[in-house]
């Protein structure tokens, strides 16, 4: 039987939110073409901001940390859709994706 | 001993299906990775006694914004080989980065901090799980004291949501609608000719 350890703590918790953000970080960095992955690693970050949000609280005692994750939720939402939506419009006039060569509007 | 051994295994299938969604060819394979991701998420939610943000969580994640990617990534139609190139040029600094971050991140939270909380300094204390439910008690106070940025989050979504609909509306030109000014604008003078045409001719339109 192996250690699973005696019990779960806040730094369990954190360390937990650590993989996810920083996998996200990465998956920005390696999918620098593909911008609906970079959108979904985005969206990761906030899942990982806001797993730290309610283990702060619930370890805390204090339920603030769980109504502002809520909040951290509804700018994701709106976020993603409004991202998606250029997204859809930038894919109308270009025909491509790829986010590499999106400096048209450079000066 | 099952608590534990469930945050093990749910943490764990979070972060390989999260691994999963960066670096799955089929970007509809990443949507469906991302979905597992917020659904184990969500378990180790309800783990923690925040039951609210766990259903939370699967409704709008799972249940909007997931689905939401789901239709963009099915309806355009892109050639996804092209855009995974320059996956393994980018391979090594990305991970360089993702391992002094993570280290960094392991470092902080590994420190022990002794921190003395005074419970009567709390904005709102948890209230005992056997007098008020998790959702209750964030009903309580998300709808006294955060009213304002609780009317101020819904703002924020209808604004996006205009923002969708004007960004994504096209008219087209060549499609015959309806112009409800031109149809109750017409009068007996305009919408009525007399003609007399002869025998074997038509009448012009």
């Amino acid at each position: 039987m192996i250690d699973l350890g005696h019990s779960i703590g806040l730094t369990h918790y954190l360390a937990f939110a650590a993989a996810l953000f920083t996998i996200g970080v990465f998956g920005i960095f390696v999918n620098r073409k593909n911008i609906i992955v970079i959108l979904m690693s985005v969206e990761l970050i906030l899942l990982a901001v806001n797993v730290n949000f309610v283990a702060f609280s619930v370890f805390l005692g204090d339920l603030v940390g769980q109504v502002f994750a809520m909040f951290v939720l509804t700018v994701a939402a709106a976020e993603a859709a409004v991202g998606l939506a250029i997204l859809v419009v930038y894919f109308r006039n270009r025909g491509t994706i790829a986010v590499e060569d999106l400096n048209i509007m450079k000066g | 001993m099952i608590s534990i051994a469930a945050f093990w295994i749910l943490s764990a299938v979070a972060v390989i299906s999260a691994l999963m969604v960066v670096s799955a060819r089929n970007p509809v394979h990443s949507v469906l990775f991302l979905i597992l991701t917020f659904f184990t998420t969500a378990g180790l939610f309800v783990l923690l006694g925040a039951e609210y943000l766990a259903m939370l969580l699967i409704v709008v994640y799972v249940g909007a914004v997931a689905v939401l990617f789901l239709f963009v990534v099915m309806m355009l139609d892109i050639d996804f080989v092209e855009l995974k190139q320059g996956f393994m040029r980018y391979l090594p600094i990305g991970g360089l980065v993702a391992l002094i971050l993570f280290g960094m991140f392991i470092m902080v939270t590994s420190a022990r901090i002794e921190a003395k909380i005074d419970p009567n300094m709390l904005a709102s204390p948890t209230p005992d799980v056997s007098i008020t439910s998790n959702a209750k008690a964030i009903g309580e106070i998300l709808y006294t004291n955060y009213i304002l940025f609780f009317q101020l989050a819904g703002l924020v979504l209808f604004v996006a949501m205009v923002g969708a609909i004007v960004l994504t509306l096209q008219h087209r030109q060549n499609v015959k609608r309806q112009s409800v000014t031109a149809q109750t604008a017409r009068n007996r003078k305009t919408g009525v000719e007399i003609a007399k045409p002869k025998t074997g001719e038509g009448v012009s339109l």
